[in-house]
Protein backbone atom coordinates (compact mmCIF):
# COMPACT_ATOMS: atom_id res chain seq x y z
CA UNK A 1 0.00 0.00 0.00
CA UNK A 2 3.16 2.37 0.72
CA UNK A 3 4.81 1.22 -2.79
CA UNK A 4 1.11 2.24 -3.99
CA UNK A 5 0.60 5.86 -2.39
CA UNK A 6 4.38 6.39 -3.57
CA UNK A 7 3.31 5.51 -7.07
CA UNK A 8 0.05 7.80 -6.87
CA UNK A 9 2.48 10.64 -5.48
CA UNK A 10 4.97 10.58 -8.23
CA UNK A 11 2.63 10.07 -11.32
CA UNK A 12 0.66 12.93 -10.29
CA UNK A 13 1.23 16.74 -12.36
CA UNK A 14 0.51 18.36 -9.26
CA UNK A 15 3.20 17.04 -7.20
CA UNK A 16 5.98 18.55 -9.93
CA UNK A 17 5.07 22.04 -10.58
CA UNK A 18 4.61 22.44 -6.55
CA UNK A 19 7.98 21.45 -6.41
CA UNK A 20 8.93 23.28 -9.61
CA UNK A 21 7.46 26.43 -8.14
CA UNK A 22 9.05 25.87 -4.56
CA UNK A 23 12.41 25.47 -6.04
CA UNK A 24 11.44 28.31 -9.20
CA UNK A 25 11.06 31.48 -6.65
CA UNK A 26 14.34 31.55 -4.69
CA UNK A 27 16.01 31.20 -8.22
CA UNK A 28 14.06 33.90 -9.39
CA UNK A 29 14.90 36.50 -5.92
CA UNK A 30 18.84 35.16 -6.84
CA UNK A 31 19.20 36.53 -9.84
CA UNK A 32 17.43 39.68 -8.99
CA UNK A 33 20.49 40.01 -6.46
CA UNK A 34 22.91 38.91 -8.24
CA UNK A 35 21.74 41.40 -11.62
CA UNK A 36 21.68 44.42 -9.05
CA UNK A 37 23.84 43.56 -6.20
CA UNK A 38 21.47 44.86 -4.26
CA UNK A 39 21.47 42.94 -1.26
CA UNK A 40 19.41 43.65 1.82
CA UNK A 41 20.76 45.00 4.61
CA UNK A 42 21.95 42.56 7.32
CA UNK A 43 20.01 41.71 9.57
CA UNK A 44 16.52 43.09 7.71
CA UNK A 45 14.77 40.95 5.07
CA UNK A 46 14.49 37.67 4.65
CA UNK A 47 17.05 35.05 6.91
CA UNK A 48 20.45 34.86 5.37
CA UNK A 49 19.89 36.83 2.33
CA UNK A 50 21.80 39.91 3.50
CA UNK A 51 24.87 37.04 3.27
CA UNK A 52 24.57 35.17 -0.50
CA UNK A 53 25.62 37.99 -2.27
CA UNK A 54 29.47 37.24 -1.10
CA UNK A 55 29.14 33.79 -1.10
CA UNK A 56 26.67 31.19 -2.90
CA UNK A 57 27.45 28.76 -0.25
CA UNK A 58 24.01 30.00 2.20
CA UNK A 59 21.84 30.02 -0.78
CA UNK A 60 20.12 26.85 -0.35
CA UNK A 61 19.60 27.42 3.45
CA UNK A 62 18.32 31.08 2.55
CA UNK A 63 16.27 29.71 -0.47
CA UNK A 64 14.74 27.53 2.18
CA UNK A 65 13.94 30.02 4.44
CA UNK A 66 12.29 32.61 1.21
CA UNK A 67 9.70 29.40 0.97
CA UNK A 68 9.42 28.86 4.52
CA UNK A 69 7.00 31.51 5.73
CA UNK A 70 4.06 30.72 3.40
CA UNK A 71 5.10 29.05 0.01
CA UNK A 72 6.20 25.82 1.83
CA UNK A 73 3.47 25.52 3.98
CA UNK A 74 0.63 26.01 1.89
CA UNK A 75 2.39 23.16 -0.33
CA UNK A 76 2.32 20.94 2.29
CA UNK A 77 -1.20 21.47 3.39
CA UNK A 78 -3.00 20.74 -0.02
CA UNK A 79 -0.64 17.78 0.05
CA UNK A 80 -1.55 16.17 3.64
CA UNK A 81 -4.65 18.17 3.45
CA UNK A 82 -5.68 15.80 -0.11
CA UNK A 83 -4.89 12.89 1.26
CA UNK A 84 -7.68 11.11 2.91
CA UNK A 85 -10.38 13.48 1.34
CA UNK A 86 -9.05 13.86 -1.99
CA UNK A 87 -9.68 9.84 -2.35
CA UNK A 88 -13.22 10.70 -0.99
CA UNK A 89 -13.92 13.23 -3.10
CA UNK A 90 -12.43 11.41 -6.36
CA UNK A 91 -14.68 8.30 -5.29
CA UNK A 92 -11.59 6.07 -4.56
CA UNK A 93 -12.05 5.96 -0.79
CA UNK A 94 -14.44 3.20 -0.35
CA UNK A 95 -12.94 1.25 -3.04
CA UNK A 96 -9.92 1.09 -1.49
CA UNK A 97 -11.68 0.55 2.06
CA UNK A 98 -13.75 -2.35 0.28
CA UNK A 99 -10.42 -3.69 -1.59
CA UNK A 100 -10.03 -3.80 1.91
CA UNK A 101 -7.03 -1.67 2.46
CA UNK A 102 -7.13 -1.71 6.58
CA UNK A 103 -8.08 2.39 7.82
CA UNK A 104 -5.13 2.22 10.08
CA UNK A 105 -2.90 0.79 6.98
CA UNK A 106 -4.25 3.58 4.80
CA UNK A 107 -2.92 6.47 7.12
CA UNK A 108 0.19 5.02 7.88
CA UNK A 109 0.67 5.30 3.93
CA UNK A 110 -0.43 8.49 3.48
CA UNK A 111 1.36 10.08 6.17
CA UNK A 112 4.38 8.10 4.47
CA UNK A 113 2.99 10.34 1.47
CA UNK A 114 2.97 13.58 3.36
CA UNK A 115 6.52 13.05 4.60
CA UNK A 116 8.24 11.63 1.44
CA UNK A 117 6.70 14.66 -0.47
CA UNK A 118 8.15 17.39 2.36
CA UNK A 119 11.78 15.47 2.06
CA UNK A 120 11.59 15.57 -2.06
CA UNK A 121 10.19 18.64 -2.02
CA UNK A 122 13.24 20.54 0.53
CA UNK A 123 15.85 18.28 -1.02
CA UNK A 124 15.42 19.37 -4.79
CA UNK A 125 14.99 22.81 -3.63
CA UNK A 126 18.19 22.72 -1.76
CA UNK A 127 19.61 21.08 -4.66
CA UNK A 128 18.55 22.81 -7.24
CA UNK A 129 19.56 26.19 -5.09
CA UNK A 130 22.68 25.22 -4.08
CA UNK A 131 23.41 24.86 -7.73
CA UNK A 132 21.79 28.29 -8.55
CA UNK A 133 23.95 29.92 -5.47
CA UNK A 134 27.41 28.31 -6.72
CA UNK A 135 26.83 29.28 -10.42
CA UNK A 136 25.19 32.79 -9.50
CA UNK A 137 27.88 33.88 -6.35
CA UNK A 138 30.46 31.22 -6.16
CA UNK A 139 31.31 28.96 -3.06
CA UNK A 140 33.53 30.25 -0.42
CA UNK A 141 34.55 29.97 2.90
CA UNK A 142 32.01 31.69 5.54
CA UNK A 143 31.37 33.97 8.27
CA UNK A 144 29.33 32.96 10.43
CA UNK A 145 26.68 35.03 11.61
CA UNK A 146 28.64 35.19 14.98
CA UNK A 147 31.69 36.82 13.39
CA UNK A 148 33.63 33.49 13.04
CA UNK A 149 35.06 31.78 10.39
CA UNK A 150 33.27 28.29 8.59
CA UNK A 151 34.89 26.23 6.12
CA UNK A 152 32.72 25.17 3.23
CA UNK A 153 32.75 21.73 4.29
CA UNK A 154 31.34 22.79 7.81
CA UNK A 155 28.91 25.01 6.27
CA UNK A 156 27.40 22.95 4.15
CA UNK A 157 27.26 20.62 6.92
CA UNK A 158 25.28 23.13 8.65
CA UNK A 159 23.25 23.53 5.56
CA UNK A 160 21.86 19.79 5.80
CA UNK A 161 21.15 20.53 8.94
CA UNK A 162 18.74 23.11 8.41
CA UNK A 163 17.34 21.43 5.53
CA UNK A 164 16.71 18.62 8.12
CA UNK A 165 14.94 21.02 10.69
CA UNK A 166 12.88 22.90 8.43
CA UNK A 167 11.57 19.61 6.78
CA UNK A 168 11.03 18.68 10.52
CA UNK A 169 9.21 21.82 11.54
CA UNK A 170 6.77 21.01 8.91
CA UNK A 171 5.35 17.60 10.46
CA UNK A 172 3.16 19.77 12.86
CA UNK A 173 1.07 21.01 10.27
CA UNK A 174 0.87 17.90 8.22
CA UNK A 175 -0.39 16.23 10.96
CA UNK A 176 -3.21 19.26 11.64
CA UNK A 177 -3.95 18.62 7.77
CA UNK A 178 -4.15 14.77 7.80
CA UNK A 179 -6.43 15.10 10.77
CA UNK A 180 -8.58 17.54 8.72
CA UNK A 181 -8.27 15.33 6.12
CA UNK A 182 -10.39 12.69 7.81
CA UNK A 183 -13.13 15.03 8.64
CA UNK A 184 -13.87 16.30 5.27
CA UNK A 185 -14.84 14.88 1.93
CA UNK A 186 -13.35 17.78 0.33
CA UNK A 187 -10.07 18.35 -0.23
CA UNK A 188 -9.71 22.61 -0.71
CA UNK A 189 -11.74 22.57 3.03
CA UNK A 190 -9.14 20.02 4.42
CA UNK A 191 -5.54 22.06 3.38
CA UNK A 192 -8.29 25.13 4.36
CA UNK A 193 -8.43 24.28 7.84
CA UNK A 194 -4.30 23.70 8.18
CA UNK A 195 -3.74 26.62 6.61
CA UNK A 196 -6.14 28.24 9.31
CA UNK A 197 -4.68 26.72 11.75
CA UNK A 198 -1.25 28.26 10.58
CA UNK A 199 -2.58 31.47 10.21
CA UNK A 200 -3.75 31.49 13.15
CA UNK A 201 -0.15 30.52 14.83
CA UNK A 202 1.71 32.86 13.25
CA UNK A 203 -0.47 35.84 14.12
CA UNK A 204 -0.57 35.00 17.68
CA UNK A 205 3.34 34.48 17.48
CA UNK A 206 3.47 38.45 16.49
CA UNK A 207 1.78 39.87 18.91
CA UNK A 208 3.13 40.50 22.72
CA UNK A 209 0.12 39.79 24.39
CA UNK A 210 0.58 35.94 23.82
CA UNK A 211 3.52 35.65 25.67
CA UNK A 212 2.54 33.00 27.44
CA UNK A 213 1.33 30.44 24.85
CA UNK A 214 4.37 31.36 22.47
CA UNK A 215 6.74 28.38 22.86
CA UNK A 216 4.06 26.15 22.15
CA UNK A 217 2.63 27.63 19.02
CA UNK A 218 3.07 25.24 15.84
CA UNK A 219 5.18 27.73 13.53
CA UNK A 220 7.23 29.36 16.66
CA UNK A 221 10.24 27.77 16.49
CA UNK A 222 10.59 27.64 12.90
CA UNK A 223 13.05 30.62 11.98
CA UNK A 224 15.33 28.64 14.60
CA UNK A 225 17.45 27.54 11.97
CA UNK A 226 19.51 30.42 11.41
CA UNK A 227 21.21 29.36 14.93
CA UNK A 228 22.85 26.71 12.82
CA UNK A 229 24.75 28.97 11.31
CA UNK A 230 26.25 30.71 14.45
CA UNK A 231 29.29 29.40 16.03
CA UNK A 232 29.01 27.85 18.68
CA UNK A 233 25.11 26.45 17.43
CA UNK A 234 22.77 27.72 19.33
CA UNK A 235 20.98 24.85 20.07
CA UNK A 236 18.05 25.69 22.43
CA UNK A 237 15.58 26.92 19.78
CA UNK A 238 16.15 24.07 17.17
CA UNK A 239 15.67 21.19 20.38
CA UNK A 240 12.43 22.92 22.04
CA UNK A 241 11.40 23.32 17.81
CA UNK A 242 11.97 19.51 16.79
CA UNK A 243 10.22 18.07 20.66
CA UNK A 244 7.25 20.69 19.72
CA UNK A 245 6.62 19.33 16.27
CA UNK A 246 7.18 15.84 17.58
CA UNK A 247 4.14 16.73 20.26
CA UNK A 248 1.78 17.97 17.13
CA UNK A 249 2.65 15.34 14.99
CA UNK A 250 1.31 12.61 17.73
CA UNK A 251 -1.23 14.35 18.96
CA UNK A 252 -2.93 14.92 15.60
CA UNK A 253 -1.91 11.47 13.99
CA UNK A 254 -3.64 10.27 17.17
CA UNK A 255 -6.66 12.14 16.49
CA UNK A 256 -6.39 11.33 12.68
CA UNK A 257 -6.60 7.44 13.19
CA UNK A 258 -8.98 8.06 16.24
CA UNK A 259 -11.77 9.80 13.93
CA UNK A 260 -10.85 7.89 10.86
CA UNK A 261 -11.15 4.13 12.09
CA UNK A 262 -14.67 5.17 13.34
CA UNK A 263 -16.19 7.03 10.83
CA UNK A 264 -18.94 6.45 8.31
CA UNK A 265 -17.43 6.48 5.03
CA UNK A 266 -20.31 7.33 2.48
CA UNK A 267 -18.82 9.79 0.20
CA UNK B 1 -28.47 -26.36 1.82
CA UNK B 2 -25.81 -24.36 -0.07
CA UNK B 3 -23.23 -22.54 1.50
CA UNK B 4 -24.90 -18.77 2.75
CA UNK B 5 -22.57 -16.30 1.11
CA UNK B 6 -24.36 -13.14 2.63
CA UNK B 7 -25.98 -13.08 6.26
CA UNK B 8 -27.51 -10.21 7.94
CA UNK B 9 -29.45 -10.74 10.70
CA UNK B 10 -31.41 -7.13 12.51
CA UNK B 11 -28.82 -5.30 10.55
CA UNK B 12 -30.15 -1.45 11.63
CA UNK B 13 -28.37 2.12 11.04
CA UNK B 14 -29.45 5.00 12.49
CA UNK B 15 -27.19 8.09 10.96
CA UNK B 16 -26.45 10.66 13.55
CA UNK B 17 -28.65 12.82 12.06
CA UNK B 18 -31.13 10.45 13.24
CA UNK B 19 -32.43 8.88 9.63
CA UNK B 20 -33.07 5.50 10.33
CA UNK B 21 -31.95 4.45 6.77
CA UNK B 22 -32.08 0.50 7.40
CA UNK B 23 -33.98 -1.15 10.07
CA UNK B 24 -33.53 -4.98 10.82
CA UNK B 25 -32.43 -6.11 7.95
CA UNK B 26 -32.36 -9.88 7.85
CA UNK B 27 -30.65 -11.11 4.15
CA UNK B 28 -30.12 -14.42 2.67
CA UNK B 29 -27.81 -14.75 -0.02
CA UNK B 30 -26.76 -18.46 -1.42
CA UNK B 31 -23.64 -19.74 -3.15
CA UNK B 32 -24.62 -19.40 -6.65
CA UNK B 33 -27.18 -16.85 -6.46
CA UNK B 34 -28.11 -13.97 -9.16
CA UNK B 35 -29.49 -12.08 -5.86
CA UNK B 36 -31.82 -8.92 -7.05
CA UNK B 37 -31.65 -6.38 -4.07
CA UNK B 38 -34.39 -4.04 -5.06
CA UNK B 39 -36.47 -0.74 -4.18
CA UNK B 40 -36.65 2.82 -5.01
CA UNK B 41 -33.85 5.29 -4.51
CA UNK B 42 -33.48 6.11 -0.64
CA UNK B 43 -34.69 2.63 0.71
CA UNK B 44 -31.10 1.44 2.29
CA UNK B 45 -29.78 -0.48 -0.33
CA UNK B 46 -26.78 1.39 -0.67
CA UNK B 47 -26.56 1.90 2.79
CA UNK B 48 -26.80 -2.02 3.30
CA UNK B 49 -23.72 -2.66 0.86
CA UNK B 50 -21.62 0.22 2.62
CA UNK B 51 -22.14 -2.10 5.61
CA UNK B 52 -21.34 -5.67 3.91
CA UNK B 53 -18.28 -3.78 2.59
CA UNK B 54 -17.32 -2.59 5.83
CA UNK B 55 -17.46 1.28 5.38
CA UNK B 56 -20.42 1.93 7.33
CA UNK B 57 -20.76 0.85 10.92
CA UNK B 58 -23.75 -0.76 12.17
CA UNK B 59 -25.91 0.97 14.89
CA UNK B 60 -27.37 -3.09 15.53
CA UNK B 61 -27.22 -6.42 14.42
CA UNK B 62 -24.69 -8.20 12.42
CA UNK B 63 -23.39 -8.43 8.84
CA UNK B 64 -21.48 -12.00 7.26
CA UNK B 65 -19.75 -11.82 4.49
CA UNK B 66 -18.47 -15.52 3.07
CA UNK B 67 -18.57 -16.97 6.96
CA UNK B 68 -16.63 -13.75 7.97
CA UNK B 69 -18.12 -11.30 10.33
CA UNK B 70 -17.93 -7.31 8.89
CA UNK B 71 -16.11 -5.81 9.55
CA UNK B 72 -14.11 -7.32 12.57
CA UNK B 73 -12.74 -10.22 9.80
CA UNK B 74 -13.04 -7.88 6.50
CA UNK B 75 -9.43 -8.57 5.74
CA UNK B 76 -10.36 -12.19 5.08
CA UNK B 77 -13.58 -11.79 3.41
CA UNK B 78 -13.49 -8.51 1.34
CA UNK B 79 -10.36 -9.70 -0.80
CA UNK B 80 -12.89 -12.65 -2.37
CA UNK B 81 -15.13 -9.61 -2.88
CA UNK B 82 -15.58 -7.60 -5.95
CA UNK B 83 -17.74 -4.38 -5.69
CA UNK B 84 -19.16 -1.98 -7.50
CA UNK B 85 -20.05 1.13 -5.25
CA UNK B 86 -21.98 3.46 -6.22
CA UNK B 87 -20.38 4.38 -9.37
CA UNK B 88 -17.12 3.87 -9.95
CA UNK B 89 -14.36 6.28 -8.37
CA UNK B 90 -10.84 6.51 -10.45
CA UNK B 91 -8.12 8.65 -10.37
CA UNK B 92 -9.01 11.28 -13.59
CA UNK B 93 -5.50 11.62 -14.70
CA UNK B 94 -4.32 8.28 -14.83
CA UNK B 95 -5.00 5.35 -17.52
CA UNK B 96 -7.18 2.76 -16.87
CA UNK B 97 -5.02 0.33 -16.81
CA UNK B 98 -2.89 1.92 -14.35
CA UNK B 99 -5.79 2.91 -12.23
CA UNK B 100 -6.81 -0.71 -11.92
CA UNK B 101 -2.75 -1.86 -11.36
CA UNK B 102 -2.86 1.07 -8.20
CA UNK B 103 -6.46 -1.03 -7.05
CA UNK B 104 -4.81 -4.74 -7.42
CA UNK B 105 -1.51 -3.92 -5.99
CA UNK B 106 -3.24 -1.75 -2.99
CA UNK B 107 -4.57 -5.25 -1.12
CA UNK B 108 -3.93 -8.98 -0.67
CA UNK B 109 -4.87 -11.06 -3.54
CA UNK B 110 -3.22 -9.08 -6.20
CA UNK B 111 -0.80 -11.22 -7.35
CA UNK B 112 1.87 -9.45 -9.31
CA UNK B 113 2.78 -12.11 -11.57
CA UNK B 114 -0.53 -12.85 -12.52
CA UNK B 115 -1.56 -9.45 -12.52
CA UNK B 116 -1.23 -8.65 -16.50
CA UNK B 117 -3.40 -11.08 -18.00
CA UNK B 118 -5.84 -10.68 -15.22
CA UNK B 119 -5.88 -7.31 -16.71
CA UNK B 120 -6.02 -8.26 -19.89
CA UNK B 121 -8.97 -10.46 -19.20
CA UNK B 122 -10.89 -8.40 -17.32
CA UNK B 123 -10.37 -5.54 -20.18
CA UNK B 124 -11.93 -7.86 -22.47
CA UNK B 125 -14.61 -8.94 -20.33
CA UNK B 126 -16.21 -5.84 -20.25
CA UNK B 127 -15.54 -4.93 -23.64
CA UNK B 128 -12.32 -2.05 -23.14
CA UNK B 129 -9.58 -4.22 -24.59
CA UNK B 130 -8.46 -1.74 -27.30
CA UNK B 131 -9.09 1.46 -25.35
CA UNK B 132 -5.23 2.39 -25.02
CA UNK B 133 -3.35 4.58 -22.46
CA UNK B 134 -6.09 7.37 -22.85
CA UNK B 135 -6.63 9.23 -19.16
CA UNK B 136 -10.08 7.86 -17.13
CA UNK B 137 -10.42 12.03 -17.33
CA UNK B 138 -11.55 11.35 -21.48
CA UNK B 139 -13.73 8.12 -20.64
CA UNK B 140 -17.40 8.91 -21.14
CA UNK B 141 -19.59 7.47 -18.67
CA UNK B 142 -20.34 4.12 -19.95
CA UNK B 143 -16.73 3.33 -20.45
CA UNK B 144 -16.03 4.69 -16.57
CA UNK B 145 -18.90 2.02 -15.42
CA UNK B 146 -17.28 -0.98 -17.63
CA UNK B 147 -14.22 0.29 -15.98
CA UNK B 148 -15.66 -0.13 -12.56
CA UNK B 149 -17.01 -3.34 -13.73
CA UNK B 150 -13.51 -4.63 -14.89
CA UNK B 151 -11.97 -3.40 -11.38
CA UNK B 152 -14.79 -5.46 -9.18
CA UNK B 153 -13.72 -8.57 -11.59
CA UNK B 154 -9.95 -8.05 -11.32
CA UNK B 155 -9.22 -10.64 -8.88
CA UNK B 156 -12.15 -13.65 -9.67
CA UNK B 157 -14.35 -12.88 -6.79
CA UNK B 158 -16.43 -15.46 -5.20
CA UNK B 159 -19.07 -12.37 -4.10
CA UNK B 160 -19.37 -9.75 -7.04
CA UNK B 161 -21.51 -6.76 -5.23
CA UNK B 162 -22.91 -4.50 -7.89
CA UNK B 163 -24.85 -1.28 -6.62
CA UNK B 164 -26.92 0.00 -10.00
CA UNK B 165 -24.19 -1.67 -12.21
CA UNK B 166 -26.64 -0.56 -15.45
CA UNK B 167 -26.30 3.30 -14.81
CA UNK B 168 -25.26 5.19 -17.96
CA UNK B 169 -24.93 2.41 -20.13
CA UNK B 170 -26.98 2.34 -23.13
CA UNK B 171 -29.12 -0.55 -24.03
CA UNK B 172 -26.64 -2.31 -26.22
CA UNK B 173 -24.44 -2.27 -22.84
CA UNK B 174 -27.09 -3.23 -20.78
CA UNK B 175 -27.92 -6.23 -22.45
CA UNK B 176 -24.20 -7.26 -22.78
CA UNK B 177 -23.85 -7.09 -19.00
CA UNK B 178 -26.87 -8.98 -18.19
CA UNK B 179 -24.75 -11.82 -20.98
CA UNK B 180 -21.79 -11.38 -18.54
CA UNK B 181 -23.94 -11.69 -15.02
CA UNK B 182 -25.53 -15.15 -15.98
CA UNK B 183 -21.89 -16.66 -17.60
CA UNK B 184 -20.50 -15.60 -14.06
CA UNK B 185 -23.11 -16.95 -11.99
CA UNK B 186 -22.40 -20.33 -14.12
CA UNK B 187 -19.01 -19.76 -13.51
CA UNK B 188 -19.68 -20.09 -10.07
CA UNK B 189 -19.94 -16.46 -9.03
CA UNK B 190 -21.98 -15.24 -6.45
CA UNK B 191 -23.87 -11.97 -7.93
CA UNK B 192 -25.86 -9.06 -5.69
CA UNK B 193 -27.40 -6.81 -7.75
CA UNK B 194 -28.81 -3.96 -6.74
CA UNK B 195 -31.23 -1.92 -8.68
CA UNK B 196 -34.07 0.22 -8.43
CA UNK B 197 -35.25 -1.09 -12.56
CA UNK B 198 -37.20 -3.74 -11.15
CA UNK B 199 -37.70 -5.32 -14.68
CA UNK B 200 -33.93 -5.42 -15.23
CA UNK B 201 -33.53 -8.21 -12.01
CA UNK B 202 -36.82 -9.83 -13.17
CA UNK B 203 -34.78 -11.05 -16.00
CA UNK B 204 -32.10 -12.38 -14.75
CA UNK B 205 -32.43 -12.80 -11.01
CA UNK B 206 -32.56 -16.23 -8.94
CA UNK B 207 -33.94 -14.94 -5.95
CA UNK B 208 -34.05 -11.22 -5.11
CA UNK B 209 -35.00 -9.12 -2.08
CA UNK B 210 -37.05 -6.07 -1.61
CA UNK B 211 -36.38 -3.15 0.61
CA UNK B 212 -38.62 0.56 1.16
CA UNK B 213 -38.18 2.79 3.57
CA UNK B 214 -35.46 0.92 4.98
CA UNK B 215 -37.20 -2.23 5.57
CA UNK B 216 -37.40 -5.79 3.99
CA UNK B 217 -40.74 -6.15 2.28
CA UNK B 218 -40.22 -9.43 0.53
CA UNK B 219 -37.50 -12.08 -0.16
CA UNK B 220 -37.65 -15.44 -2.36
CA UNK B 221 -36.91 -16.91 -5.25
CA UNK B 222 -38.17 -14.64 -8.19
CA UNK B 223 -40.14 -17.37 -9.49
CA UNK B 224 -42.02 -17.51 -6.66
CA UNK B 225 -42.51 -13.57 -6.19
CA UNK B 226 -44.41 -13.39 -9.99
CA UNK B 227 -45.96 -16.97 -9.21
CA UNK B 228 -49.29 -16.71 -11.34
CA UNK B 229 -52.37 -14.36 -9.45
CA UNK B 230 -55.12 -16.72 -9.94
CA UNK B 231 -56.57 -14.38 -13.05
CA UNK B 232 -56.83 -15.61 -16.40
CA UNK B 233 -57.27 -13.29 -19.35
CA UNK B 234 -59.09 -14.25 -22.49
CA UNK B 235 -59.10 -12.60 -25.59
CA UNK B 236 -61.82 -14.13 -27.79
CA UNK B 237 -64.57 -12.43 -30.44
CA UNK B 238 -67.16 -14.67 -28.71
CA UNK B 239 -66.10 -12.96 -25.30
CA UNK B 240 -70.01 -12.08 -24.56
CA UNK B 241 -71.24 -15.79 -24.78
CA UNK B 242 -68.12 -16.92 -22.90
CA UNK B 243 -68.75 -14.18 -19.89
CA UNK B 244 -72.87 -16.00 -19.76
CA UNK B 245 -71.03 -19.55 -19.63
CA UNK B 246 -68.65 -18.85 -16.60
CA UNK B 247 -71.18 -16.91 -14.65
CA UNK B 248 -73.46 -19.70 -15.22
CA UNK B 249 -70.25 -21.27 -13.87
CA UNK B 250 -70.15 -18.75 -10.45
CA UNK B 251 -66.76 -17.58 -11.73
CA UNK B 252 -66.74 -14.33 -11.66
CA UNK B 253 -65.83 -12.58 -14.78
CA UNK B 254 -64.65 -8.61 -15.53
CA UNK B 255 -64.44 -6.91 -19.06
CA UNK B 256 -61.55 -5.17 -20.29
CA UNK B 257 -63.26 -4.40 -23.84
CA UNK B 258 -65.47 -6.16 -25.99
CA UNK B 259 -63.27 -8.72 -26.93
CA UNK B 260 -61.13 -9.44 -23.62
CA UNK B 261 -61.69 -10.91 -20.18
CA UNK B 262 -60.67 -10.86 -16.76
CA UNK B 263 -61.52 -14.29 -15.03
CA UNK B 264 -61.49 -14.95 -11.29
CA UNK B 265 -60.06 -18.71 -11.32
CA UNK B 266 -60.49 -19.31 -7.51
CA UNK B 267 -58.73 -22.50 -7.80
CA UNK B 268 -60.68 -23.45 -11.18
CA UNK B 269 -57.57 -24.82 -13.16
CA UNK B 270 -56.90 -22.83 -16.55
CA UNK B 271 -57.60 -25.94 -18.94
CA UNK B 272 -61.10 -26.96 -17.43
CA UNK B 273 -61.72 -23.21 -18.23
CA UNK B 274 -60.32 -23.63 -21.67
CA UNK B 275 -62.02 -26.64 -22.28
CA UNK B 276 -65.03 -25.47 -21.09
CA UNK B 277 -65.38 -22.91 -23.31
CA UNK B 278 -64.52 -24.88 -26.39
CA UNK B 279 -67.10 -27.21 -25.58
CA UNK B 280 -69.77 -24.24 -25.80
CA UNK B 281 -68.45 -23.34 -28.93
CA UNK B 282 -66.75 -20.09 -28.01
CA UNK B 283 -64.03 -19.22 -30.42
CA UNK B 284 -60.36 -18.15 -28.44
CA UNK B 285 -57.64 -16.02 -29.60
CA UNK B 286 -55.39 -16.05 -26.99
CA UNK B 287 -55.64 -17.23 -23.21
CA UNK B 288 -53.15 -16.75 -20.39
CA UNK B 289 -52.79 -16.91 -17.14
CA UNK B 290 -51.72 -13.28 -15.43
CA UNK B 291 -48.53 -12.70 -13.62
CA UNK B 292 -47.76 -9.90 -11.76
CA UNK B 293 -44.36 -7.96 -12.76
CA UNK B 294 -41.92 -7.13 -9.91
CA UNK B 295 -43.41 -3.84 -9.97
CA UNK B 296 -46.63 -5.25 -8.98
CA UNK B 297 -45.43 -6.90 -6.49
CA UNK B 298 -43.39 -4.48 -5.21
CA UNK B 299 -46.38 -1.96 -4.97
CA UNK B 300 -48.69 -5.02 -3.64
CA UNK B 301 -46.29 -5.26 -0.72
CA UNK B 302 -45.63 -1.87 0.00
CA UNK B 303 -49.33 -0.53 -0.17
CA UNK B 304 -48.66 2.17 -2.82
CA UNK B 305 -51.27 0.79 -4.86
CA UNK B 306 -54.58 -1.29 -3.97
CA UNK B 307 -53.64 -4.24 -6.10
CA UNK B 308 -55.12 -7.95 -5.98
CA UNK B 309 -54.67 -10.58 -4.56
CA UNK B 310 -54.46 -8.72 -1.19
CA UNK B 311 -51.72 -11.02 0.23
CA UNK B 312 -50.34 -11.36 3.61
CA UNK B 313 -48.78 -8.66 5.82
CA UNK B 314 -45.00 -8.11 3.69
CA UNK B 315 -42.86 -10.43 5.68
CA UNK B 316 -40.49 -13.08 4.66
CA UNK B 317 -41.94 -15.34 2.46
CA UNK B 318 -41.06 -19.17 3.35
CA UNK B 319 -38.03 -20.01 1.11
CA UNK B 320 -37.22 -23.40 -0.43
CA UNK B 321 -33.89 -23.58 -1.39
CA UNK B 322 -32.24 -24.56 -4.41
CA UNK B 323 -30.01 -26.60 -4.23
Amino acid sequence: MIAVELSKLVRRPRTWVTIALLAGLPVVVGIFLKVTGIAPAPGSGPALLSEVLNNGVLFPAAALALILPVFLPVAVAVVAGDAIAGEASAGTLRYLLARPVTRGRLIASKVIMALTFIALAIGIVAIVNLIAGASLFGIKPLTSLSGTGLSTREALARTVLAILYIGWSMLGLAGIALFASTRTDSPLAAALTALAAFVTSQVLDLIDATQAIKPYLPTHYWLAFVDLFRDPILWRGIQRGVALQAVYLVIFLGAAWASFATKDVTS
Amino acid sequence: MSDVVVRTDGLTKRYPGGLLAVDELDLEVHEGDLFGFLGPNGAGKSTTIRMMLGLVFPTAGNVEILGCPIPKRGGDALSQVGALIEGPGFYPHLSGRRNLTLFDAAGKNGTRSTRTRRLDDVLERVGLADVGRRPVRAYSMGMRQRLGLAAALLRHPRLLILDEPTNGLDPQGIHELRTLFVDLVQEGTTVFLSSHLLSEVELICTRAAMMANGRLVAQDRVEALLAPTGVLRIESPDASVAANVLRSRRIPVEWLDRTHLRVHLNGEPAEEVNSLLVNQGVRIRELARERPTLEDVFLGLTGSTALEPSSDPPTETATEEPS
